[in-house]
């Protein structure tokens, strides 16, 4: 399905580096606003063969890592919350919460299971009926109609000791926010558009990109050759001075996205203003569980004492977060906060910017 | 507590996993305390001297879960790696000790049918049980047995694995196929079915090494790479040689079942455990040869020379990707896997 | 955490399926892809599958390839 011969997929890089680096003559700046994009960028080595003047920069496509800390913090309360059992995704382990961690209150012998769908923690439920199971329920819309679907499901089986702890969050919202944002210093010539939100939601959702603010996008899958093919298709349209949205990874990408998962969602979240770290408050940005559900929303139904919270001291990771300054630019980089010890969420997320700076060491390595 | 406080007081899960905590405890505790140079040299196994013998000494536990998996069990396990950490200092593998701790209410058809496991491997290794000891402690104690082995060996003649000899434009072979072994024990853990072809690739490597040996006895360095993976021990041994690696992505052989696996559950088959693999670097001149040996034995049939020792950058490993960029290959941070071997 | 398979759909009852990458196989929800048939190509994430694999587009990645290449032979 996909042309995985190694010598094809040798000249294709080839052929595509060359295209971008002969339009990509003069400087321009690109967002990779998907976590997941900055990682496989570096694992396939991309930064390295790119010209100089492109220069790459994440965007707040970390669900994980613009979630504030107050979230991390209500995690840590419900872990030490009596027959409780915390369900969630691995890389929430390490995430630094104003005092605590999951993966230190783990250690300190609190019960949590990393699963790898949402639909594991009903199973946990079913499994465990005189516990309370949370999951602790972050992502974009990727991950958002998931969980949509449980809780129908959990809905359906009569479950009542399933909860979850809600901080889904919206990707146009922040992209508006942030082109709006007068504090943003660094200007940005075009969007690298992470593919799997887009197969939900349909190219259709980020068409504002285009029409109102006169950007290029492109919709780009995450295979090395698929990005080298996005990002020459931006490069192409920034160098003609062109803004359209463009969709690299119509494979699996349509207009009109998934339909029934947008359903899904609409039936059992609503829109609501969410805290984005970097961003402040974005109107319609959150996804909320309806009334109709509450009974499985944590924060209402399970409540539990929460403590007061502080973001970390000298923290950039909002700086990080809106491209910026690059990782190696926050002073804390590399010595006081390090994956065995972070201080921000982006050093130790799966998606973090500072994770992958820091695991790939910049791209630019010289040898 | 913060983890930066937790990672200093209490023991990790990611202390056990072979990466960077993993070193740091061994470094700084163990190894300080200990202090001496044989320790220092921080092999696989140690090269003694006694009465002129030149001799390998080796140790390793055993808590693999689950205790039986596709391929093998904890037994043929706590007797392979030893026998093979032995190999992998250029030795013969002669006499094993074996220590049991057993969790009371443990199966005693299940304890049989380890120890008969053991018997079959160390005849397969041509290796004996000499000594052991056998504790039970009451249960929830441990988590039903740990097998703790140990193993003497004698150093081939003329024969020097040194991780200082390893120098610019060496050639670094890998022995097969990557990842079986660790996909091969968390895919019951992940509700996965996996395609026959999956099974741990748990083995003796003596008689593999003694090939690569009589082919290349200035061989350089051996090394398996277990808990942390590939990226792990050629990373151990780029920062101790102070060399720099050049490794080709698309000569790196691992099976599109277990990349699936991979794919699925997030993890990289750069860092899984592998039970029967051998890492080899020999003077580039020899390369071929020494490559055309392995792939005569049965378990070097898809062996490949993977990439170059190089001079920068040094103590850290590039890989060349399948699009023809570059990227730094690092060594394991926190825990992959728990329980892997 | 974007991360998704593309796997073929081996067989299916109600909304559960077995799909299979090479050679491995689990279940998946279909509860987010109720139309998906057996045979079809998934992508799947974290235990669903979200969206189908249309056949590679080889025309139109070998067009832009070619367009590509034509700038080297004006080099």
């Amino acid at each position: 399905m996909n042309m995985k011969d190694s010598a094809y997929t040798k000249r294709a890089a080839g052929l595509l580096t060359e295209g971008i680096s002969r339009l990509g003559a003069k400087p321009m700046r690109i967002m990779e606003v998907c976590g997941t994009h900055t990682m496989s960028i570096f694992k396939a080595g991309i930064r390295r063969i790119l010209p100089e003047t492109i220069d790459l920069v994440s965007g707040p496509g970390c669900p994980v890592c613009v979630t504030a800390n107050d979230y991390l913090d209500a995690a840590v309360a419900y872990a030490r919350l009596p027959e409780s059992i915390i369900a969630t995704f691995g890389d929430m382990l390490k995430i630094p919460g104003s005092h605590s961690s999951l993966l230190a209150e783990k250690t300190a012998g609190a019960d949590i299971r990393v699963v790898y769908s949402p639909m594991d923690a009903l199973a946990l439920a079913a499994e465990n009926s005189g516990k309370q199971v949370i999951f602790l329920a972050v992502g974009f819309e990727t991950t958002a109609p998931l969980v949509a679907a449980t809780i129908l499901a959990a809905k359906k089986g009569g479950v009542s000791n399933l909860y979850f702890l809600t901080a889904h969050k919206l990707v146009p919202p922040a992209l508006a926010a942030l082109l709006k944002n007068p504090l943003q210093s660094k200007k940005i010539d075009g969007f690298l558009l992470p593919g799997h939100v887009c197969a939900i939601t349909g190219t259709k959702a980020f068409e504002f990109l285009s029409e109102e603010f006169k950007i290029p996008a492109v919709v780009t899958g995450f295979e090395p050759l698929d990005i080298l093919e996005g990002i020459y298709l931006l490069v192409k349209e920034i160098a003609a001075q062109e803004c359209r949205l463009l969709n690299q990874y119509s494979r699996v990408v349509k207009e009109n996205g998934n339909k029934d998962a947008c359903r899904m969602m609409a039936e059992v979240f609503r829109p609501a203003p969410s805290n984005w770290r970097g961003l402040g408050v974005i109107c319609h940005s959150g996804l909320v569980l309806k009334e109709e559900y509450g009974d499985f929303d944590a924060l209402s139904s399970l409540p539990v004492e929460l403590f007061a919270s502080v973001e970390p001291a000298g923290c950039r990771c909002g700086d990080v977060l809106t491209g910026s300054i690059r990782p190696p630019e926050c002073p804390l980089f590399g010595n006081k906060c390090l994956p065995e010890h972070p201080v921000g969420s982006c050093m130790v997320s799966t998606e973090g910017a500072c994770a992958a700076w820091y695991k790939y060491q910049a791209g630019r390595w010289q040898f | 507590m913060n983890q930066k406080k937790a990672t200093e007081e209490y023991i990790q899960l990611a202390h056990g996993s072979g990466g960077k905590l993993s070193h740091d405890l061994v470094s700084q505790v163990i190894v300080k305390e200990f202090k001496n140079p044989i320790l220092d040299t921080l092999h696989d196994g140690a090269k003694i001297s006694i009465g002129g013998a030149k001799l390998a000494f080796t140790t390793d536990s055993y808590v693999v879960k689950p205790r039986f998996f596709p391929g093998g069990d904890i037994g043929k396990l706590a007797v392979c790696g030893t026998v093979n950490d032995l190999a992998v200092v250029g030795a013969k593998p002669l006499y094993l000790s074996a220590g049991f701790v057993l969790e009371e209410g443990f199966y005693l058809d299940e304890f049989k049918l380890i120890v008969r496991s053991m018997a079959q491997a160390a005849a397969l290794a041509n290796v004996q049980i000499v000594t052991g000891d056998t504790k039970v402690v009451e249960r929830g104690a441990v988590d039903g047995i740990f097998i703790n082995t140990a193993g003497v060996g004698s150093i081939f003649e003329g024969v020097d694995i040194d991780v200082r000899r390893v120098k610019p434009d060496q050639a670094i072979i890998i022995s097969g196929y990557l990842g079986d072994h660790a996909v091969a024990v968390m895919s019951e853990r992940h509700g996965l079915s996996l395609p026959e072809e999956i099974v741990s690739d748990c083995a003796p490597l003596n008689s593999l090494v003694k090939i690569i040996l009589e082919t290349d006895p200035s061989t350089v360095m051996l090394r398996d790479p277990t808990r942390g993976g590939l990226a792990t021990v050629l990373n151990e041994i780029a920062s101790q040689a102070g060399v720099g690696m050049l490794i080709d992505e698309d000569e790196l052989p691992v099976k599109p079942s277990v990349k699936a696996v991979c794919d699925i559950l997030g993890f990289d088959p750069l860092y899984l455990a592998n039970e029967g693999k051998l890492v080899v670097i020999v003077e580039e001149y020899i390369s071929r040869k020494v490559l055309a040996a392995m792939q005569s034995h049965p378990l070097g049939q898809n062996a490949r020379i993977i990439g170059k020792v190089s001079k920068e950058p040094a103590g850290q490993v590039g890989l060349i990707t399948g699009i023809g960029g570059i990227r730094l290959l690092d060594m394991l941070t926190g825990e992959q896997l728990p329980r892997i071997c | 955490m974007c991360l998704a398979v593309p796997a073929k759909v081996v067989s299916r009852e109600e909304f559960l399926a077995v799909v299979d990458v090479a050679g491995v196989t689990r279940n998946v929800s279909l509860m987010l892809l109720p139309h998906a048939k057996v045979g079809d190509f998934v992508m799947i994430h974290a235990g669903f599958a979200i969206e189908t694999v249309e056949e590679e587009e080889a025309g139109r990645i070998l067009e832009l390839l070619q367009e590509l290449a034509s700038y080297e032979h004006e080099r």
